[in-house]
Formats: structure tokens, sequence, C-alpha cells
């Protein structure tokens, strides 16, 4: 018995759309979220993750219609982030029928937050999401926020380090430097990441090749987050997770 | 008709959507007389075992978890909803340190799991009871963990096993009472038609 691999398609969402660009710009159509969701469920997704890209409340509002709408035909989990701010926003999507939820941006600029959603509802339905970034800190690594369209100079791996003490069940790890590129997750920055915490990982950014995700394995990931690989067709999810089982990974097979 | 008992906030709707494609009737409820009467009962649970146990006993849940089962009315706990169908809980929280009372129905304590990762978060295969009604059909898939305690010590009719770190119980079937460590709900095909198989026995 051994714990699987999860495969996690990530969809971007604005507008009720999901959209994908590379380092979160120049956004292209992708699709219908419910629908994508529902056909990344049948092909054998372990889990979802929705952001939502948009700014505006009239986005906010979509994305709890978009969220209610797929819980209600997929039964995998469901991670939510983007613009979470509050215990009630958490609990909004939680009863809307989010299993998860992430925070990036809110967390760095009141780290208390982290507690406060933690003591609310467990720290297990809590992802620390990391938008970081090469740069001249301690690390090496830099966390950003607005979509990386920020510098903060804080040093990524001390951040990673103080948010799993306050409370975090799991980090998605994403490197804006290699978002959207399909050159490849960041492997050291998956490294120094892996070095210093004992939650669940999840990397993501880069993407492209059949090896790529193995090797984001093998630098102690736990779970592989994409997006465009999966939502223009490059890969099927199915064919990732072939590849994985075939080269002894703990992988979930599903039959349609 | 099938009561998931609400006693705190939390994902409730997909349970609900859950154990409806079962073809039974679903609500979501803290009402006493509707959790008595209802042919099974499902007590969900998120968080950590001490606010689980405070938020169930706000709505006298403890005692309609004792009284279904003194009554041979089937009941499910899931996840949280399992562990503190135990004596014990040893999850501390951030007020209170030591052990946390379970309702009790089962005798043992729920304990952290020792692996190098935690949570135990993902899809895990299991090994079910033989006798098993529960996994009947699907006992080599994989189901869907977020935990990081567990009981380890054996209880009730039908044991049935995974490991993470080391062994402890995924689930239990003790004649009217039953419970998984997993989500059903949130396990694809497989929970779904774990759930057609409570449901069918209610």
């Amino acid at each position: 018995m051994t714990l699987s691999v999860r495969i996690i398609p990530c969809l971007d969402v604005t507008e009720g759309r999901v959209v994908k660009g590379v380092n979160f710009s120049n956004l292209v159509d992708a699709g219908d979220p419910v629908e994508m969701a529902a056909l990344y469920g049948i092909e054998g997704a372990d889990e979802l993750t929705f952001l939502d890209i948009s700014a505006s409340s009239a986005g906010r509002e979509t994305t709890l219609d978009v969220v209610g709408r797929t819980a209600d035909q997929v039964f995998i989990p469901l991670t939510v982030g983007g613009g979470i701010r509050s215990v009630n926003d958490v609990d909004q999507l939680l009863r809307a029928g989010a299993d998860k939820i992430s925070i990036n941006t809110a967390a760095i600029s009141r780290p208390e937050l982290i507690a406060e959603i933690s003591d609310s509802f467990g720290t297990q339905v809590l992802v620390l999401s990391v938008d970081a970034r090469r740069a001249s800190t301690p690390s090496g690594f830099e966390v950003t926020t607005h979509g990386g369209r920020e510098g903060t100079g804080i040093d990524a791996i001390q951040w990673v380090g103080k948010a799993c003490e306050l409370g975090v069940g799991e980090i998605l790890l994403n490197s804006m430097d290699a978002d959207g590129t399909r050159a490849g997750y960041d492997i050291e920055m998956i490294q120094a990441v892996r070095s210093i915490s004992r939650v669940p990982l999840i990397a993501s950014g880069g993407a492209g090749t059949l090896e790529d995700f193995a090797a984001a394995l093998d630098a102690g990931a736990d779970a592989l987050l994409a997006a465009s690989v999966f939502h223009f067709g490059v890969h099927r999810i199915q064919d990732v997770k072939r590849f994985l089982s075939q080269r002894g990974y703990s992988i979930r097979m599903t039959s349609n | 008709m099938i009561a998931i008992l609400d006693y705190g906030s939390g994902n409730l709707r997909s349970a609900q959507r859950a154990f409806s494609t079962s073809g039974m009737d679903v609500v979501v409820t803290a009402d006493r007389k509707i959790c008595m009467e209802a042919k099974g009962l499902v007590v969900p649970g998120v968080g950590a075992f001490q606010s689980c146990m405070s938020g169930l006993m706000r709505v006298g849940g403890d005692q309609i978890i004792r009284e279904r089962k003194g009554m041979q009315r089937p009941t499910l706990g899931i996840c949280i909803g399992m562990q503190i169908f135990f004596s014990e809980g040893l999850e501390p929280s951030r007020e209170h340190s030591g052990s946390t009372r379970g309702v009790g129905v089962w005798s043992g304590s729920v304990e952290r799991i020792d692996a190098p990762v935690l949570p135990h978060m993902g899809w895990n295969t299991v090994m079910p009871a033989h006798e098993s009604e529960l996994f009947r059909g699907v006992e080599g898939e994989s189901f869907y963990f977020v935990h990081s305690y567990a009981a380890k010590k054996s209880v009730g009719k039908y044991p049935s096993w995974s490991e993470y770190g080391e062994r402890f119980l995924c689930a239990v079937e003790d004649g009217a009472l039953s419970a998984t460590q997993f989500h059903p709900e949130k396990s694809g095909k497989a929970g779904l038609a774990l759930i057609k198989n409570w449901s069918r026995s209610l």
C-alpha cells in the first residue's frame, strides 16, 4: 500500500472562463471551467485546483457559482484560491463546495490569517500558495504577490518555514519564472522547499515534457500541478499517469 | 432517507450530492428528530478532533450517535467523524494540549501517524476485511485520505486497514456502526460505489 502521486490540473478562472498565459500575461481563453473540470475528472485527475484570477467582486460571485456547479458533478477534491482574505471568504467557498482553499498575497500581508483559518477549519483545508522567483535573497528565491507582478523581497524558503509553523496543510509551490513556459519545473526550488517542510508539496509551473513530471517527483514533490499542457492537449492526464506508472511511481490508474 | 449531521462549517454540499447518487433522499440537518428517524445517519467531520467534538456536543450529536447504536440504526462516520467514535483523541489543539474524550462507542485512542510527511493526503489503497460489505466490488481501488491522526488498534467486527508510514484502521464495520477514515464522497467512482453499498444495506 502506497500513497499515489497526485496529478492536478489547474484552472485559472476569470469572468467565468478558464484562461492561460505565459508568466501570468497574454491570457488565452481555454474553455468553460465546469465542462473542463468534469472532463478532467473523467480522465483521472486526482484533484482539481481553481484559481480565481479576476479582481472584481462580480468575478468572485462567478467563482462561487463555478465551484458549486463543479462540486455537484465531480467527486474528487477541489481546491480554490485567489483573492481569499478572511475566515469568512473561506467559509463561503467551503459551503459552495470547495474542499481546500489556497492563500498567497493575503497571508504575506497578514500572516495571522494562516492561524485564523487553521483554527477555524483545520490545517488540512489550507494550502499555502507560494509564487516564487529567482532573486538575490539568501536562498536565491523570492516570494512574489499579485500573480507574480510584485516582488516582496521576502525569502521564499524562510517564508515557507514560518508558514508551516503557523499551520498550513500543504504547499503549492509555483515557479513564476517557469510558469506557462513548458521548460520544466524549477527543480532546485522544489528541492529547497522540500528540505525544510514536512507537509505535502505540490510542484507547479513549467511542466512541458513527460520527463519534467518525473524530475519534479525525484526532487521531492508529492503532487504535480499543470495547466497549459492539459488545457491545450499537449498531454492527456492518462498519458502522464501511464508514463509515471511505467517509471515505477505509485499512480492511481482509473478506467473510464 | 439519509441525514447528514450538520454540526459546523465545512463542505457538506458535495457529501449531500454524493449520497444522493445512491437514489435516496438526503438532508443536511442538526435536527435531533430527523437524525434519529433517518434510515441512515452520516457523521462527517472536518478540522481537528477537539473542535469536532465540541461542535458535535453543541447539537447533541454524541447522544444521537449513542442512541442510534443502541437501537441498531445505521450510522456512518467519515474522517474525523470516524475518529470521534473512539473513546479518546490525542490530537492537541491551540487551547488544549492533552487528550480529548470522544463519543466512545468504540474503545481506543486516535493517535498521530508516524510518517515523514503529514497530513497523509491523497489516494491510497486499502486492505479490506474479507467479509466487508462496504468495499464489495471496489476492494482493489484507491480512496482519498486527508488526516494526520488515526486509530491503530483493531475494533469492531470487520476492520479494514491501510498503510502510510505505519498500519492504521481505514474503515470499520461493526453492526449498525460503520466508519471510514478516508472520504468516500471525494473518492471518485470507487467512493460512490462504497456509498451505494452502504445505502443498500439500510
